[in-house]
């Protein structure tokens, strides 16, 4: 009886074909692909060269008083976009992302709410702005409605998850009390996600920060216009100014995120 | 007390015939009926499984119950609309097997959240509780000897501390009846008979009458007036702990084996 058994015995981790094929078409199409794009090590080697040369061009990095009044206004206006935006998608985020959440809301609340987060997360944020530059006009404020809207998307539906993961323990102990809704979302549930939705958010302001220098390029506001024009032209040497001050500004927000996480454990 | 009793003739708490099915045509409660008299201790005792959660939650409607009535004070709770639900619920305390503390608030806001049936969410969110109610909470945090951990959060306490924040935030709401879930399940034998003698003394201090689940049947026997034995989601035993025999106990949990 017992030699039977370990006879018919499974193997102890057994292979997938299917898996396994599906690597090698994936593989497969990746070659094919590259040759496709001229993806060559030799258009590699030659555009080695070219980059070389731009590079050198860049510097010194000019830092007439002039250019540095410029992009002081342009890295200014930017971070102003980024924090108008930070503040106003977080704050609609709150209720977006409750009214998403299924543990806590009828599906005629969420699906249609769902719809919405989706719909603010299908396009990137430079074709949304190119959207509100088309219906508000050229300027600061496209910019901040457009990372407004991507802000949503994002922060509202990782915190419709954060609720969705609760303890349904500490809700229910709450509900015990007679509390009402609002009650019970503000005891039971907004203690349990706090810290997530801090994280949430704090990321999105980076991400905002990062991307409100990227809308200027279409017209939406902030130093990327400044530096759309100094590509064009050729001024490599202003743009090296330009990206040394936006790495400075980003490792900078960096370390007060990390200061305001801390803040919240 | 905050509120009258409907009807001060009725008992605090009448089941008649309650029946709930989670599944359509599996019944977890077959037409239980009880009363519950004025500061009585009710131990309800059976094996895992039986309905005994189901039949507590019944009572505040943390479950739905599928047919029967439960008076409260002489008023039928499974008749009542959100909002007069919503004004039942604060005046039953519940105490649960796992606490359902809200973790990473503090005791204080803990035992404070006994009150969020009459305290506004701007309020409630602002902590802006009447000072009332905040003498109420360190006196019972006094009580529960626990006033050196207010401003703790919940879950740097051990599960005793726990489940005693979890007792003061039930008598915080002045309840005219407890429910208690299997209040000792999750802990030590000597923190569970701490943890009755807390509930039982400050229960009946406060003459509030007490239903609670218990498997530990010693545990019944000490701290209950009233015992009532649930097997397969009926009542099979209804009556005084004295009178419960080695007889009732083999009817409730089937086989004998262990009982020596």
């Amino acid at each position: 009886m017992s030699s039977g058994a370990a006879t018919a015995r499974p193997t102890a981790f057994r292979p997938s074909w299917v898996a396994r094929a599906g690597w090698l078409v994936f593989l497969a199409y990746v070659i094919y692909a590259a040759s496709v794009l001229d993806f060559t090590w030799d258009r590699f080697v030659v555009g080695l060269e070219q980059g070389a040369r731009f590079v050198a061009r860049m510097f010194p990095p000019d830092t007439s008083p002039d250019k540095m009044k410029l992009m002081a206004r342009g890295l200014y206006e930017s971070l102003e976009i980024a924090i108008i935006a930070s503040a106003l998608g977080i704050v609609l985020s709150l209720p977006i992302g409750l009214l998403a959440a299924r543990n806590l809301m009828p599906a005629w609340v969420t699906w249609p709410t769902r719809l919405f987060i989706a719909l603010c997360r299908s396009f990137h944020q430079v074709i949304i702005a190119i959207v509100f530059v088309k219906a508000v006009g050229f300027g600061a404020l496209a910019g901040i409605l457009a990372l407004t809207v991507a802000s949503i998307g994002f922060v509202a539906k990782l915190f419709a998850e954060a609720i969705e993961e609760i303890s349904l323990k500490q809700v229910e102990a709450i509900r015990a009390t007679g509390a009402s809704f609002m009650n019970v979302v503000v005891y039971g549930v907004m203690p349990q996600v706090l810290t997530r939705f801090v994280g949430f958010a704090t990321y999105q302001v980076d991400s905002n920060l990062r991307n409100s220098t990227m809308v200027g390029i279409v017209g939406a506001g902030g130093i990327g216009g400044t530096m759309f024009a100094a590509f064009q032209k050729f001024d490599y040497d202003f743009l090296l100014t330009i990206l040394l001050a936006i790495i400075a500004m980003i490792m900078l927000s960096e370390a007060l995120q990390n200061r305001v996480k801390r803040l919240f454990q | 007390m905050a509120q009258a009793p409907a009807s001060s003739s009725a008992p605090p708490l009448e089941i008649r015939r309650l029946s709930k099915e989670y599944r359509r045509g599996v019944p977890v409660l077959r037409e239980v009926s009880l009363t519950v008299t004025p500061r009585s201790i009710t131990a309800v005792i059976g094996p895992s499984g039986t309905g005994k959660s189901t039949l507590i939650r019944c009572v505040n409607r943390l479950v739905e119950p599928t047919s029967g009535e439960i008076l409260f004070h002489g008023v039928d709770v499974t008749r009542l609309k959100r909002r007069e639900l919503r004004a039942t619920r604060r005046r039953i305390g519940m105490v649960f097997q796992e606490y359902n503390l809200v973790e990473r608030l503090s005791v204080m806001e803990n035992v404070l959240s006994g009150r969020l049936g009459y305290v506004s969410a701007f309020k409630a969110w602002l902590r802006r509780y009447p000072q009332r109610d905040i003498d109420a909470a360190f006196e019972l945090l006094d009580t529960v000897g626990l006033t050196r951990y207010a401003n703790q959060r919940a879950d740097a306490l051990s599960g005793g501390q726990r489940q005693r924040v979890g007792i003061a935030r039930a008598i915080m709401q002045e309840p005219e009846l407890l429910l208690a879930d299997e209040p000792t399940s999750s802990l030590d034998p000597k923190t569970s008979v701490e943890i009755m003698e807390t509930m039982v003394r400050l229960a009946e201090s406060r003459g509030i009458p007490v239903i609670v689940n218990i498997h530990n049947v010693p545990l019944a026997r000490r701290f209950a007036t009233h015992i009532l034995g649930m097997s397969g989601g009926r009542i099979v035993y209804d009556g005084a702990p004295g009178q419960l025999t080695d007889e009732h106990l083999k009817q409730i949990y089937g086989g004998e084996d262990w009982l020596e």
